[in-house]
């Protein structure tokens, strides 16, 4: 039981705000030394660890090509395409993406969005580009909150699509898991047929979640402007 | 065949290549810290693969991650002061290159699928082209790759460097969260190594009252939720859930249907990953690449759904799984 003390100290270290990277690395050694390894163990776990998790940083081998075509405004672009088409708002935006991503990766193609490749060039500034065009201008606050709902978007999509594909990771564990310790033989099939229901539930509940956010947005930018005037008519006096 | 460590190579060369850069910018803030970050990352990179093959000591790599974790933290690290196109000269590119600017952010996606359908045909002498392992890797990085050589023919930029220059202000952008995914990795290891899981399963299964399929549910759920909470991702959380209740209570005691039962309670634990820092490639990576003031606002913005999306799971278990 004494173990748990690493998972104290990333709750505490993360709830104090602490650098994630010291958190982590501190509440790894503790745990290793509780765990009985000795130091030079640890250095070994460290650099192996490294070593074997190298594929999740791939993503920046994207960032050329998105540095490049940002330079040249495809930002700017994405707004201007989604402020022609008066009936897009930053919700409907969102819910596009969401199906599209969705739907993509349950049928294996994860791959084909993220958040580095779609949404910091494309996603994030069609969706406030439809602010844009609703409000005439959009303040920091709402920004903040479209770019937090446009990750979103994306890992609800991603995480509640990819279990209906037989061939994705977290199927492949259970039954490589379930099949070794307790003799069973479970088919990928049958377990990405139930996690269909889920991902119903999931686009279902997100989705009523981002046309909420259309009306919560307006609420946002008429209290906004109510401050802007105030300021403004305290100017005049 | 092209291997994953090729593409690991590629992101080694990357990140030395923006070290370089840095380095070479008289008015960076934190030149030499931040050179000496991105640019020992790079040469891990490079080193990793001979870890990997069993062939160099691990604990050399060990000692450099400590090193970067020190540089991240210590306030070595900083941000420079690029130069890169105004708000106003952006709009005068977006009006002359039109729609044709989503072509290279297209390409991307386009190469990327395109190989990963492809590549069980892709096979040259008996050898596949791209690593079987790793398909989706390689052709992420092929993709990549080709998207730069479309941008730059299509946009004809006056410096071919320049694809290098703006990456490496969104890099900076990022800065240590870029290593953070990485970190938690080896910090599950640790964890897994010392016996947290047993303990946590000890802990949850001492919980449960017995003879209730409710609570069974209940327990097996909010464990996989919470367990992947603490570590990030559902992979840790189910072997060790599934050992405590999954298995023993809910298939052998109440005979539960096991497959609905192990993908329901997977599907738990990703309603957990929604609302963790400890998933950073999800969670703060994004928050730091939209460049966003609070780095927990994706996770704010996903608890509302990740929270009624367990309910629904345990609904769904306790009705499916049990006839």
């Amino acid at each position: 039981m004494l173990v748990l003390i690493g998972v104290l100290l990333v709750i505490v270290g993360f709830a104090i705000r602490l650098n994630p990277l010291i958190v982590v690395t501190v509440a790894g050694i503790v745990t290793a030394l509780l765990g009985g390894m000795n130091p030079a163990q640890i250095l070994e776990s460290f650099g192996t660890g490294f070593a074997s998790s190298r594929s999740v940083t791939i993503f920046v081998a994207v960032l050329p090509v998105v540095g490049i075509i940002e330079f040249f405004g495809l930002q700017e672009q994405a707004k201007t395409l989604i402020g022609r088409l008066a009936k897009l708002t930053a919700g409907r935006v969102l819910i596009g993406y969401l199906a599209v991503r969705q739907i993509t990766a349950a049928v294996g193609l994860t791959s084909i969005g993220g958040h580095a490749q779609t949404v910091r060039p494309l996603v994030f500034p069609m969706a406030e580009g439809a602010a844009l065009r609703r409000y005439g201008h959009v303040p920091e606050k709402i920004s903040e909150k479209i770019k937090g709902h446009s990750a979103g978007a994306d890992n609800v999509g991603v995480f509640f699509g990819e279990d209906v594909f037989v061939a994705v990771g977290s199927i492949l564990l259970i039954t490589t898991f379930v099949d070794t310790t307790y003799h069973l033989h479970l088919e990928p099939l049958q377990l990405a047929l139930w996690a269909i229901p889920t991902a119903i539930a999931a686009f279902l509940i997100h989705g009523f979640r981002l046309l909420r956010l259309d009306k919560q947005l307006d609420k946002e930018y008429r209290e906004f402007e109510l401050t802007a005037e105030k300021e403004t008519a305290g100017e005049a006096k | 065949m092209i291997n994953v460590e090729a593409v690991y190579w590629l992101v080694g060369i990357l990140f030395v290549a923006w070290a370089s850069l840095i380095a070479a910018d008289t008015n960076h803030p934190r030149r030499w810290g931040s050179s000496a970050f991105w640019g020992l990352l790079g040469l891990c990179f490079f080193y990793s693969t001979w870890v990997q093959a069993g062939t160099a000591p691990g604990w050399i790599l060990g000692v450099a991650v400590l090193v970067l974790v020190v540089l991240a933290s210590t306030g070595l690290l900083g941000h420079g002061k690029h130069r890169t196109s105004t708000g106003p000269e952006r709009e005068a590119f977006a009006k002359r290159f039109g729609n044709k600017l989503f072509i290279p952010a297209l390409t991307l996606p386009l190469v990327t699928v395109i190989l990963v359908l492809a590549a069980p045909v892709l096979v040259i002498g008996g050898t596949p082209l791209l690593d079987p392992k790793n398909t989706t890797l390689v052709a992420l990085a092929i993709g990549a790759v080709a998207a730069v050589v479309v941008a730059l023919l299509i946009l004809k930029p006056k410096n071919p460097a320049t694809p290098l220059f703006e990456s490496r202000r969104i890099l900076e952008s990022i800065g240590w969260a870029a290593l953070l995914p990485q970190m938690l990795t080896t910090l599950g290891i640790l964890f897994t190594k010392a016996g947290v899981g047993t303990a946590v399963g000890t802990l949850a299964s001492g919980l449960l009252p017995k003879g209730s399929l409710i609570a069974g549910v209940l327990v097996y759920c909010i464990g996989m939720f919470l367990f992947t909470v603490l570590m990030g991702n559902g992979f840790a959380a189910f072997p060790i859930m599934t050992a405590a209740i999954g298995w023993p209570v809910l298939v052998e005691t109440f005979h539960g249907d096991p497959a609905i039962v192990f993908a329901i309670g997977m599907l738990a634990g990703f309603c957990g990953t929604l609302c963790t820092p400890m998933a950073a490639n999800f969670n703060l990576v994004p928050s730091a690449l939209l460049e966003m003031d609070n780095k927990y606002g994706v996770i704010a913005a996903q608890v509302g759904t990740a929270i009624p999306l367990l309910a629904v799971n345990i609904a769904l278990m306790y009705f499916l799984a049990f006839h």
